[in-house]
C-alpha cells in the first residue's frame, strides 16, 4: 500500500518534470528515434498540447455529465417513467457506436478542428454516465424510497437529499469511465486537426519515429492513470460511507 | 415474509402510468413526429455535388423526386407520423415504422437516379438532412415499439435478419447505385471486400485469441487470489494506453521479431501492417475476458456450490456441471463487449497500414471526401450494431435467470 | 383519534381495500392483522396518504387528512417499516433528525431530541450518534428506524411489520420497548402484522382483514372468545386459543391469599406462563411475587377454569 503511494507520487513528479522540461529527458528517448531524428517532439510544446487535450476532455465530460444525469433524472420520475425502457435500450445501442466512427461521422457535418472531436467525445461520453446514473437511481432500495416518502419529504427533497447522494458513487464510476475513454479517444481527434497529444503520436507514425509515439502514448497513459486513480479515491471514500449500495 | 407493501406500491405505480397511457396522445410519438415533420420540411432531402470534392447543393424534397413520388413520400411520412402520434398498438407501430424506413430507403435511391444527369459519372447525390432525421425518428420509433412488445431474443434475431435481407436486396437490386457512397464503392469494390475481410479477421481473430488465453486466465485468477489483483491491475493499466499509441508502439518490437526470429516473417509477422493491429486488439480484449470470467465464477451462489459438494460431486464435476454453466452468460457478456469494442477499434488499424475499414475512413479524412469516410464508417457501425444485437440475444438465451444479466 | 370512513382502494377494478370503516381511539395500539394481500398495508398507507383512496375519507382528530399536502401530513405522522429504510448515506443521528430538520427545528433542539431518543432505545448516544447504518446490527437498525419515526413527537405512529426481520428473542425485547414507549408518550399506534401472536401481544384492539374487508375489530379477548367468521377462528387457531386467552391476563388478576411451595412466579407474568410452570413442576399452586415479596398464590384449578370460553 505504502509502496503504491510512493510509486504514484514518483510517477506524478516524473510527469510534471517531463512536461516542464521535456528536453531533459532527451537521452531516454533518443534510442527510439529513427536515424538521428529528433527524440523530443518540438512542433508544439508538449505542455500546451497536454493542457488543450485535458481541457477538451474536461469540457466534453462535464457537458456529458450534465446532460446525461439530467436525462436519467427525467426518466426515473413518475412522469417520465414511460421513456425508461426505451432510453435504456437506446443507451445500450448507442454504446455500440465505435468512437472512431462517431468522430469520422462528425467531420462531414462540423468540419476539421476541435469541434468534431468535442462532439464525438460528448456523444460518446453520454452513454456510460447515463447508464450508470440510471442504475444508481433505479437501484435505491425500495425501503429507503418508502421511508423518504413516509417521513414527508417532497419530490425535490427526495431527489436532492436521498436519491442523488446515494447514486453519486455509481454516477462517479460512469464519469470516470467516460473521462478515461475520452482521454484515449481524444488522441484520434488529431487526425482531424484537433490540438491533442495525438498530434505527437501521429507525427511519430508518419515519420516512423517511435520516440514520438512513445512519449505521446506514455503521457496520455499517465494522465489516464491519474484520472482513474483520482476518481477511484473519491468513489472509495463515498462508498465506504454507504456500503449498502453496491457499485455497478 | 416481505409483506404486501412493495408489491402494492408497484401495482400502484403501474396503475398510474396505465391511466396516463389511456388518455391523450403518445408523448414519445408526438416528439418523434415533430422531429420527422420538421426535418422533412426544413432540411434538404438530397445533396447534389457536381463532382466528388466540391461543396454540396441542398435539394428540397419536392425537387429531389418526380412530383408524384415526392408527394407520395410526404403522404407516407405524414400518415406514419399520425400513427406514432396516437396511442396505437405497439405491433402496428413496429410495422408502420419498418415500412416507412423501407419507403424512405427506396425514395433516396430514386432521388439519386432522378437528380443525376444521364451519362454523367462525376455528379454525386447523397442523402440530405431530411433523410437522416426522418430515418432517425422512425428508427427510434421502431426501437420503442420492439421494447414495448418485449420481443423474445429469437424474434429480435429474426427482425435483424429481415433488416439485413432487405438491405441486401436494396444493394443487390441496384436501387441505390446512383448514390454517392455506392459510387465510391463501385470504384473500389475489390478493395472494399478485401478490407472487409481484414477488418473481420482483426476483430474476430483477436477476440478468439483473447478468449483462448483470457478464460483460463480468469479461472486461474478466481482460484488463486494473489494473482487476481496483480493481473487485473496490469491489464487495467494496459487499457489506459491510448489505442493509437499502442498500435504504434508495437511496430518496433514486431519489426525486431520479424527480423530476428526465424520463420516469424513467413507467418506474417511484420512491423507494419496487420500484425501490430492484431496484437494491440488482442491486448485490449484480455481485460474484459478475464474480468468477466472472474465475475461469472463469482456470481455462482455459494449455496449452489455447497449443495453440489454436499451431493458428492467431484471438483471436476462441480466445475463443468455447476460453475461453468452458471458463469457462461457472464463470460458471453464479456465476449459481447470485446467483439463490439474490437469492431470499432479495428478502424485504427487503417492508421498504421493494417487494413480494414479504417483505410477508407482515414483516406477519406485526408482527402476531405465525405463519401469515402462513410464507406468506411457505415459498415463498421452496422457490424458493431448487428454484433451487439446477436450477442445480446445469445446472452439472454443462455441466461437461465433473466434478472442476473442486470447484475453482470 | 383516527376515523376511517368507508375507505376503498381499487387497482384496475380490484378492491385491495373494500369499504373499511373503523375508529381508532387516541393513545391505543391497534394491530391490523391478515395474510399477505389482505389489504392491511394498503389500509395503513392510506392513513398517511402514501396511497390515495379511491373513495371514502380518513379523519385525524376531526380533520380530513386531505386538508394538508401529502408531505406535510406525513411529517406529522410517524412511519416505521419492515426494512427500516434507514438512509445509508447518513449517520444514525442524521437519520433520526430527518423530520425535525424538514420541520426546521433549531440545531440545539434537534441534538437534544436525538440524544433523548437514543437513550430511550438503550443506545449510548456518544457511541452511536456518528455511526453509519451499515455498522449496526439488525436490532439496532430497527430501533433507529422507530426512533426516527418518533423524532418529531408525532401523535400517531404507523408501523408496517416493524419487527418482521428480527429473531424471536430480539423481537420480544423490541415489542416490550414499544409498549414502554407507547405508555410514556401516549402515542396512537397502528401496527400491521401477519402474526396473530404479535397482534395479541401488542394490540389493545385487533383488526382482522381478509381480501380487503374488515372482518372483525375488537379486543384480543373478544377475538379469541367470539371470532366473527371462520377465517378469524382459523387465524386465532382453535388448538391454541385456550392458551392465547390465558396469555392476555397477568397473574395478579387471579391471585388469592394463601401459601404455596416452590419457586414463586412474578405478579406481572401472564396466566399462560403460570399454568405452564404449574404443569411442568407438578404443583397445585404457585406463590406469587411482587416487588421482592410473596404476596399470595395462584392455583392450578383457577388457572384451568380461566382458560375456558368466557360465558
Amino acid at each position: 500500500m505504502n509502496m503504491g503511494v510512493l510509486l504514484r507520487l514518483a510517477l506524478l513528479l516524473l510527469l510534471v518534470a517531463f512536461l516542464a522540461n521535456p528536453q531533459a529527458f532527451e537521452p531516454l528517448f533518443a534510442p527510439f528515434a529513427a536515424n538521428g531524428a529528433a527524440a523530443i517532439y518540438t512542433q508544439s510544446s508538449l505542455l500546451s498540447l497536454t493542457v488543450s487535450h485535458l481541457s477538451m476532455v474536461a469540457a466534453a465530460t462535464i457537458a456529458a455529465t450534465v446532460v446525461s444525469v439530467g436525462l436519467a433524472i427525467l426518466v426515473t420520475r413518475p412522469s417520465g417513467r414511460e421513456f425508461l425502457p426505451l432510453s435504456r435500450s437506446v443507451a445500450n445501442i448507442g454504446q455500440t457506436f465505435p468512437p472512431v466512427a462517431v468522430l469520422a461521422l462528425a467531420v462531414p457535418v462540423f468540419g476539421f478542428g476541435p469541434i468534431p472531436t468535442l462532439i464525438a467525445l460528448f456523444l460518446y461520453g453520454l452513454l456510460p454516465i447515463f447508464e450508470n446514473a440510471l442504475t444508481g437511481l433505479a437501484s435505491i432500495p425500495p425501503s429507503v424510497q418508502e421511508a423518504a416518502r413516509g417521513v414527508g419529504m417532497t419530490d425535490t427533497q427526495r431527489l436532492l437529499r436521498v436519491e442523488l447522494p446515494l447514486a453519486l458513487p455509481i454516477i462517479l464510476t460512469g464519469i470516470r469511465l467516460t473521462a478515461v475513454i475520452s482521454l484515449s479517444t481524444a488522441t484520434i481527434g488529431s487526425t482531424v486537426a484537433a490540438k491533442t497529444l495525438g498530434e505527437v503520436i501521429i507525427a511519430g507514425l508518419i515519420s516512423n519515429n517511435t520516440a514520438f509515439v512513445l512519449q505521446g502514448g506514455l503521457l496520455v497513459a499517465l494522465l489516464a492513470l491519474f484520472i482513474h486513480e483520482g476518481f477511484g479515491l473519491l468513489e472509495g471514500a463515498l462508498t465506504r460511507r454507504t456500503r449498502s449500495v453496491q457499485p455497478a | 415474509m416481505t409483506g404486501a407493501g412493495p408489491a402494492e406500491t408497484m401495482s400502484a405505480q403501474a396503475d398510474d402510468t396505465r391511466v396516463k397511457r389511456r388518455s391523450g396522445l403518445d408523448r414519445l410519438g408526438a416528439i418523434l413526429a415533430a422531429i420527422a415533420a420538421a426535418g422533412l420540411a426544413f432540411q434538404p432531402f438530397s445533396l447534389f455535388r457536381a463532382n466528388r470534392i466540391v461543396a454540396a447543393k441542398p435539394v428540397g424534397i419536392l425537387s429531389a423526386l418526380p412530383p408524384l413520388e415526392a408527394w407520395l413520400l410526404v403522404a407516407v411520412v405524414v400518415a406514419a407520423c399520425a400513427v406514432l402520434l396516437l396511442r396505437t398498438p405497439p405491433a402496428l407501430r413496429l410495422v408502420v415504422s419498418a415500412l416507412t424506413l423501407a419507403v424512405l430507403a427506396v425514395a433516396v435511391g430514386r432521388s439519386g437516379m432522378f437528380l443525376t444527369p444521364s451519362s454523367n459519372t462525376y455528379a454525386r447525390v447523397a442523402p440530405g438532412g431530411a433523410f437522416w432525421i426522418v430515418a432517425f425518428a422512425f428508427s427510434i420509433a421502431l426501437a420503442d415499439a420492439s421494447v414495448r412488445l418485449k420481443m423474445s431474443p429469437l424474434a429480435r434475431l429474426a427482425l435483424l435478419a429481415f433488416t439485413g435481407g432487405a438491405l441486401w436486396m436494396l444493394l443487390w437490386s441496384g436501387a441505390w447505385d446512383s448514390l454517392s457512397i455506392l459510387r465510391e464503392y463501385t470504384n473500389r469494390a475489390d478493395v472494399f471486400w478485401r478490407e472487409a475481410r481484414v477488418h473481420l479477421l482483426l476483430a474476430i481473430g483477436s477476440l478468439a485469441g483473447a478468449a483462448v488465453v483470457g478464460i483460463p486466465l480468469g479461472i486461474l485468477c478466481f482460484r488463486v487470489q494473489p494473482i487476481r489483483a496483480t493481473l487485473l491491475n496490469s491489464l487495467n493499466i494496459l487499457q489506459t494506453i491510448p489505442s493509437m499509441a499502442l498500435f504504434g508502439l508495437l511496430i518496433a518490437p514486431l519489426a525486431w521479431v520479424a527480423a530476428h526470429v526465424p520463420g516469424a516473417s513467413a507467418v506474417g509477422i511484420a512491423g507494419i501492417g496487420i500484425a501490430p493491429a492484431f496484437v494491440a486488439l488482442f491486448a485490449y480484449s484480455l481485460l474484459p475476458m478475464v474480468s468477466n470470467t472472474v465475475a461469472g465464477l463469482e456470481s455462482v451462489p455459494p449455496q449452489v456450490r455447497d449443495a453440489a459438494r454436499g451431493m458428492g460431486m467431484t471438483a471436476r464435476q462441480r466445475f463443468f456441471e455447476v460453475d461453468m454453466p452458471l458463469a457462461f452468460p457472464v463470460i458471453l457478456t464479456g465476449i459481447r463487449i470485446v467483439l463490439v469494442q474490437n469492431l470499432g477499434l479495428a478502424v485504427l488499424a487503417g492508421l498504421i497500414g493494417g487494413g480494414g475499414f479504417g483505410t477508407f475512413v482515414f483516406q477519406g479524412i485526408s482527402q476531405t471526401a465525405t463519401d469515402l469516410v462513410l464507406l468506411g464508417a457505415l459498415p463498421t457501425v452496422a457490424l458493431a450494431f448487428a454484433a451487439a444485437i446477436v450477442l445480446d440475444a445469445l446472452v439472454e438465451i443462455a441466461n437461465p435467470t433473466p434478472n442476473r444479466s442486470a447484475a453482470a | 383519534m383516527i376515523e376511517i370512513r368507508e375507505i376503498t382502494k381499487a387497482y384496475d377494478g380490484l378492491r385491495a381495500v373494500d369499504e373499511v370503516s373503523m375508529t381508532i381511539k387516541s393513545g391505543e395500539i391497534v394491530a391490523v392483522v391478515g395474510t399477505s394481500g389482505s389489504g392491511k398495508t394498503t389500509l395503513l398507507r392510506m392513513i398517511n396518504r402514501l396511497v390515495e383512496p379511491t373513495s371514502g375519507a380518513i379523519l385525524i382528530d376531526g380533520r380530513d387528512n386531505r386538508d394538508l399536502p401529502g408531505h406535510e401530513l406525513r411529517r406529522a405522522i410517524g412511519y416505521a417499516i419492515q426494512g427500516y429504510g434507514l438512509f445509508p448515506h447518513r449517520t444514525v443521528a442524521e437519520n433520526i433528525a430527518t423530520v425535525p430538520k424538514l420541520l426546521g427545528w433549531d440545531r440545539k433542539r434537534i441534538d437534544a431530541r436525538v440524544d433523548e431518543l437514543l437513550a430511550l432505545f438503550h443506545l449510548e448516544p456518544a457511541q452511536f450518534r456518528a455511526r453509519m447504518p451499515h455498522e449496526l446490527s439488525g436490532g439496532q437498525q430497527q430501533r433507529i428506524g422507530v426512533a426516527r419515526a418518533l423524532a418529531a413527537e408525532p401523535a400517531v405512529l404507523l408501523m408496517d411489520e416493524p419487527f418482521g426481520a428480527l429473531d424471536p428473542i430480539i423481537r420480544g425485547k423490541a415489542q416490550d420497548d414499544l409498549i414502554d414507549i407507547q405508555r410514556r408518550f401516549a402515542t396512537t399506534i397502528v401496527l400491521v402484522t401477519h402474526g396473530i401472536e404479535e397482534a395479541i401481544r401488542l394490540g389493545d384492539r385487533i383488526a382482522v382483514m381478509d381480501k380487503g374487508k374488515l372482518l372483525q375489530f375488537a379486543t384480543p379477548a373478544e377475538i379469541i372468545a367470539h371470532p366473527a367468521t371462520d377465517f378469524v377462528a382459523e387465524l386465532v387457531g382453535s388448538d391454541e386459543r385456550a392458551f392465547r386467552m390465558l396469555s392476555l391476563t397477568p397473574v395478579s388478576d387471579l391471585m388469592e391469599p394463601g401459601e404455596a411451595p416452590g419457586a414463586p412466579i412474578d405478579a406481572s407474568a401472564s396466566l399462560k406462563d403460570a399454568l405452564s410452570e404449574a404443569l411442568w413442576s407438578g404443583r397445585r399452586a404457585l406463590p406469587v411475587l411482587r416487588d421482592g415479596a410473596i404476596v399470595g398464590r395462584v392455583t392450578r384449578d383457577s388457572l384451568i377454569s380461566r382458560a375456558g370460553r368466557p360465558q
